[in-house]
């Protein structure tokens, strides 16, 4: 699953983009490039690179998990890479790269710390486009079997005969 | 096995839907040899059916046609198109339910008499009391197979259940154990024992827990008397000029409408699609829909007022596995004004997926608070609230003016917490978050009200036929042959879930129809 290569430290966001798109493979999230072979990397269909990075930035900040990695966030947006909601995504990204720029002086992508990009979301969190992109979120995100170990959730039991005989009550450190 | 019965054979009985209501009732009929056809706007599924995946669940078996909400609850913002959570499938809600099952407490057939009358609620006792109930308790009982009733033991507790009653103790409370469940505690020569899969909301996929999909239908069934359709959405009661009804217009799987003649109509579609259905039945005749010249039918929806707590430890508690509500408190279930408002609430032992966690923990909430909670879910705990809510006059359900895929209006739920359910839940969020302080919890979540799984009372019972819409049988004051055989009926909701209460009415009335049948009276 994790098949990220090449920890490019010390390049900008947009170096990085700039350098994955060249190289016919995409870029997420926080100095790392995914190989075109990586399970997640995922070729831009309809939305621009800059604006799908910004937009799996986004959502990370929507519902940071430190212990999820970018490859689930860009999986639970990637609907929005689509002829018919493309338009809709980058016009939105728009908006919030505008009110960054406006609040913060910068890109919303180049903003460095959490709490300054959170006053941005914030700043907009009653616009239909952040309230699409959140509730898209709440089963696009958690809906991905393969992010539940992460929590510790195991998912369906019947095929293992329940917990029966495999800890349903096995806590210790009550009763 | 069960014959079709002609469309045009006016002998029958027609219930409208199959779920704790309709589908005890044809069962019941079927026994005593009465013909029932069941109309139910669900498809057939059984345990190799169900899906150990919330979502996936939800997609196969909830109701999930339009619905329209209003009022101040929360629901009506974060789920505005779907105020409730119910199932739409041969044995209905049963499919989802936990299987808690309690009786009413005695004091609690008479509201107004024990708490007086309350500013803004509409309270009236009802028109049966724990008397006339206790037998038919013990049938449903009986029936349900519920643990701590007939000699069957409690389930045995989970780690869930176990943080709630080290809490729970530690706080003094007497009556903590594992519940009264519709689950088997050991096999009986029906169904298996309760493997603690911990997807009971999903549908038990051994069978351990009671539904009527695949108890009452197919017992019903195999007596040859009853006949199940499904996919088939009733659209609108029919009744003739003297004012008795005649039989229903259904659309079935394929679209068509069609219509099936009937001596008698039981409605056991929901609290919401009951009332919806004898709105959508105006007429000429009955202007303001069937049944309805009381002016009452739609009102007095209740819903419990409901809340969950979720507490945070330093260790690991994993409350997903195995039974889902397998835990409950009673001692707060007494009525006892001293405590700032009237009637009181059970807690409960719950657990969500991680899934339905993030959806329903705090619908709409993002950032590092939400998050940070989720990151915990392997070391949480979580209890339910249900308590009783105050009836209210304009707490409705009424047509809205969406139409579904069938071109019938759709309900709107309209709903407001009264001052004494705000009250309640306050308490109880103090008492829950308690639970969990008192052993170390490291973060409690009093959390909001989930789309309602518990509809009650809008077709409800009385003595006065000015004051609800059907009298102690749950026959329609205004006619004779049609009758209410689901949760709407409820007068009042006292604390307890309430589907033991709608499965024992369902045996009575069953009775009362049979005996006023062969009577000719109906
Ligand atoms: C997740 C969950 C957990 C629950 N846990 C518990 C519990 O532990 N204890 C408890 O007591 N209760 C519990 N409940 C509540 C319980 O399931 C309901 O109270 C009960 O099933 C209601 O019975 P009913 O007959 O009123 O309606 P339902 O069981 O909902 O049946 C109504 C049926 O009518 C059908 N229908 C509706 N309209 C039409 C139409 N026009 N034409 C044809 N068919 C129609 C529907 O498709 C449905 O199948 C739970 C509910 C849920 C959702
Ligand atoms: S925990 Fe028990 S009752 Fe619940 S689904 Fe599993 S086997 Fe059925």
């Amino acid at each position: 699953m994790n098949t990220h290569t090449k920890p490019l430290r010390g390049m900008t966001r947009r170096q990085l983009l700039t350098g994955a798109t060249a190289m016919g493979a995409f870029v997420i999230g926080s100095g790392y490039v995914a190989g075109s072979n990586a399970a997640w990397a995922t070729e831009m269909q309809a939305m621009s690179p800059e604006g799908f990075a910004t937009l799996v930035q986004m959502a990370r900040d929507i519902y940071p998990h430190d212990r999820v990695a970018d490859e689930y966030y860009a999986a639970a947006v990637k609907g929005y890479d689509t002829q018919d909601k493309a338009e809709m995504a980058e016009q939105g990204i728009a908006a919030l790269n505008a009110r960054a720029m406006e609040m913060k002086g910068d890109d919303y992508l180049n903003i460095g710390w959490e709490r300054d990009r959170v006053d941005v979301l914030r700043s907009m969190e009653d616009d239909a486009f952040f309230q699409t992109v959140r509730g898209g979120l709440v089963t696009g995100l958690y809906n991905q079997k393969a992010i539940w170990p992460i929590f510790g959730y195991e998912g369906e039991s019947y095929s293992q005969g329940g917990y029966i005989n495999r800890g349903f009550d096995d806590i210790t450190w009550v009763g | 096995m069960a014959a079709p019965f002609d469309r045009n054979d006016d002998s029958v009985v027609v219930i409208i839907g199959t779920g704790a209501g309709g589908g005890v009732l044809a069962n019941e009929l079927a026994q005593k040899g009465v013909s029932v056809v069941a109309l139910e706007a669900g498809g057939r599924y059984l345990p190799e059916d169900y899906i150990n995946d919330e979502w996936d669940s939800f997609g196969q078996l909830a109701w999930t046609d339009p619905r329209t909400t209003s009022g101040d609850w929360r629901v009506a913002k974060d789920f505005s198109g779907l105020p409730a959570w119910i199932v739409k499938a041969v044995g209905g809600t049963t499919i989802h339910w936990a299987g808690a099952s309690l009786r009413f407490q005695p004091h609690e057939w008479k509201a107004l008499t024990t708490y007086g009358a309350i500013d803004g609620a509409s309270l009236i006792d009802w028109p049966i009391d724990d008397a006339e109930m206790a037998p038919w308790y013990d049938k449903a009982e009986k029936k349900l197979n519920v643990t701590r009733t007939n000699g069957n033991p409690g389930l045995p507790g989970n780690n869930n259940f176990k943080v709630f009653e080290a809490g729970a103790k530690k706080l003094g409370y007497k009556e903590v154990h594992t519940g009264n469940m519709a689950i088997n505690s050991r096999d009986n020569t029906d169904r298996m024992s309760c493997q603690q899969t911990g997807f009971c909301f999903q549908g038990c996929k051994w069978g351990a827990k009671w539904s009527a999909a695949y108890t009452d239908i197919p017992e019903g069934e195999a007596t040859g008397n009853l006949e199940v359709r499904s996919k088939c959405h009733v659209a609108r009661i029919l009744h003739n000029e003297a004012g008795k009804v005649t039989g229903v217009e259904y659309f079935d799987e394929a679209g068509n409408l069609q219509m099936q003649k009937a001596r008698i109509v039981a409605v056991a579609g929901n609290s919401m699609e009951s009332p919806r259905l004898l709105l959508n039945s105006a007429s000429s005749m009955f202007p303001d829909g069937l049944a309805n010249s009381s002016g009452q039918v739609g009102r007095n929806y209740m819903r419990h007022l409901t809340g969950s707590v979720y507490g945070i430890f330093d260790k690991p508690v994993k409350m997903w596995r195995g039974t889902t509500m397998a835990g409950i408190v009673r001692d707060e279930a007494r009525h006892d004004p001293s405590r700032g408002f009237s009637g009181g609430f059970e807690l409960e032992t719950l657990s969500l997926g991680l899934p339905f966690m993030a959806a329903f923990l705090d619908p709409g909430a993002w950032g590092r608070e939400f998050t940070s909670a989720l990151d915990q879910y392997e070391n949480m705990a979580g209890m339910w609230i249900v308590g009783e809510d105050m009836p209210q006059a304009d707490n409705r359900v009424t047509l809205s003016d969406v139409e579904d895929q069938h071109g019938l209006k759709v309900a709107n739920v309209n709903y407001s917490d009264h001052a004494n359910d705000r009250a309640m839940r306050d308490y109880a969020y103090k008492v829950g978050s308690q639970i969990y302080d008192s052993l170390g919890a490291t973060r409690t979540m009093p959390t909001p009200p989930y789309p309602s799984t518990h509809n009650l009372g809008t077709n409800r019972m009385s003595e006065k036929p000015e004051d609800g819409v059907v009298n102690k049988w749950g026959q329609t004051h205004d006619i004779a042959n049609l009758f209410v055989s689901d949760g709407s009926q409820f007068t009042t909701g006292a604390a307890e879930n309430p589907t033991l209460t709608i499965v024992a009415l369902a045996i009575r009335q069953a009775d009362h129809i049979a005996s006023e049948m062969s009577a000719g009276n109906i």
